[in-house]
């Protein structure tokens, strides 16, 4: 399993980039993983072996020439099969695509490309990204590596499941209600969602176009950092952690937690760690305090009738020919977004801006809000509603509970491990940043990791 | 158009079109319509509360 012990990106870009290691090595390392575990995971949908092969090869014949394109040159990626790449079917876990392929990368895949990055394979999703168990898939369930009769959360199950179980350094995912944290939570690795519209989506299967994000799942902050950096077109960022020493004007972070609603449901294994971290926060100089979002109870209506809708727009074509293709639950979900009347799309708009201004409100003066990522320890496969506390709800609702909001207002979040249940499932905290600040908030969690994990 | 008669006409047409396991989806919908549209931030043409399209059926119009 990976952990923040384990060799970093950065750390064995050294070793590639000195011979101590080459690129072939560390794929056969990962594709020995895979081999070994993914009967069981069901991460990949399509291992890419002999073209990874291939392009490990290549990149060692470039590294060996002195030659080192990025950090990631000869780092084996996986990526959620919901995003193109060149050659390649796009399944988005559906029978739905079946016979697509994709003619070109997609922009941002492009770029790790460009980076040197190696593509290991495309991972198993929740179908079409619309839900967050990663559970149904026209190619079987994700389970999760910590105890494999768990959901590895969704939608970018395979994702997250391939970066714990070390069979990919990090790999791309996507985001619209918090299918890159979800999963990341409950797999016990880093996953960041962007600020709205600074990653570019294009090349990937929509699921609502007003909330889809597209980012990176890495073992740590700095590991995503990295691939984030190379996505966003840099391809020789300076190192983060190191940069985390001069955060600006920082010597003592205010942090926010947003009590009301967030804390209302939550296990108390999970409130346990978080509270715990907060106290550990404090002790490294972290200014703490509890902070509002006055409308966030109205989230997740204002969720519902935004994603139904756009989804539905998207899928009503499919949803008339090819009906019989889709999974069930998610063929009733997408069918009930054809119900959502225009008048009510509109009002869920404005709440959006009431939210987006309230976040924004709730950040002012402070580098970043905090609160956990998932309010329950990732529940059996085949569970459809839990109880948390006095709250019996579907699991649906509770997973999509504290992360929705973000994509929604667009605000970058980070869900990065903060702890263990007494059973040894992981417990992650949401670092939530400014608009457009998604670097900042990346040195401040980097900054402060080894607190937050301790 | 009122929460009851949308939800009615959208039971109908589930039912219609072969999906009666979609009615339970619906009805939860229907909750979460409801929440949504007695937001308190919600604004309506007259500039006054914005509850009036949640009137239930049987209340007097408005002249």
């Amino acid at each position: 399993m990976t952990s923040a012990s384990s060799p970093s990106i950065a750390q064995l870009a050294i070793e590639l980039g000195t011979g101590q290691i080459t690129a072939t090595a560390l794929l056969d390392q990962c594709l020995c993983t895979i081999a070994r575990r993914d009967h069981e995971l069901n991460a990949f949908i399509t291992v890419m072996e002999e073209a990874a092969r291939a392009d490990a090869h290549r990149a060692d014949t470039e590294l060996a020439a002195g030659r080192s394109r990025s950090l990631l040159h000869g780092i084996p990626i996986s990526v959620k099969d919901l995003i193109d790449l060149r050659g390649l079917p796009t399944t988005a876990a559906s029978r739905v695509r079946a016979g697509h392929l994709a003619a070109s990368d997609a922009p941002v895949l492009a770029r790790l490309r460009e980076a040197g990055a190696i593509f290991i394979g495309k991972c198993n999703l929740h179908e079409f990204a619309f839900g967050t168990t990663g559970e149904d898939s026209a190619f079987g369930p994700t389970r999760n590596p910590y105890m494999p009769d768990r959901i590895a959360g969704g939608s970018s199950s395979g994702s997250a499941v391939s970066v714990a179980a070390r069979m990919a350094l990090a790999s791309v995912g996507s985001d619209t209600g918090g299918s890159i944290r979800i999963p990341a939570a409950a797999c016990g690795v880093v996953g960041l969602k962007p600020t709205f519209g600074e990653l570019n989506c294009s090349g990937m299967v929509p699921l609502a176009r007003t909330l889809d994000h597209v980012g990176p799942l890495a073992s740590t902050v700095e590991d995503v950092a990295l691939v984030y950096a190379v996505m966003t077109g840099d391809m020789h960022p300076p190192e983060c952690r190191s940069r985390t020493r001069e955060l600006k004007g920082n010597a003592q972070p205010h942090l926010g937690i947003p009590r009301r609603y967030f804390f209302d449901v939550l296990d108390t294994q999970i409130l346990k760690a978080f509270e715990l971290m907060l106290e550990r926060l404090r002790a490294a100089g972290c200014v703490v305090e509890d902070v509002d979002i006055p409308h966030a109870a109205d989230t997740a209506p204002i969720y519902i009738h935004t994603v139904l809708a756009e989804a539905a727009a998207l899928h009503a074509p499919t949803l008339e020919t090819q009906a019989a293709d889709y999974g069930a639950d998610v063929r009733l979900r997408l069918e009930m977004g054809r119900y959502v009347l225009a008048e009510d799309y509109a009002r869920a708009q404005a709440g959006r801006q009431v939210l987006r201004r309230e976040v924004d409100a709730a950040l002012s003066g402070r580098q970043a809000l905090l609160l956990p990522t998932l309010p329950m320890p990732p529940p059996t496969l085949g569970t459809k509603v839990v109880t948390v506390g006095d709250v019996t709800d579907s699991v649906r609702a509770l997973t999509l509970r504290l992360t929705q909001l973000f994509d929604l207002t667009g605000h970058p979040a980070l869900s990065v491990p903060c702890g263990m249940t007494d059973v040894g499932l992981p417990v992650a905290a949401q670092f939530v940043g400014a608009h457009g600040h998604t670097h900042d908030l990346l040195q401040l969690a980097a900054s402060y990791e080894a607190v937050i994990r301790a | 158009m009122r929460l009851d008669d949308w939800l009615d006409h959208a039971k109908t047409d589930a039912d219609r079109r072969g999906l009666p396991e979609l009615k339970t989806l619906l009805e939860r919908l229907a909750r979460a319509t409801a929440v949504l549209r007695h937001a308190d931030w919600l604004d309506d043409a007259a500039g006054t509360a914005p509850h009036a399209v949640n009137e239930p059926k049987s209340a007097p119009r408005k002249p």
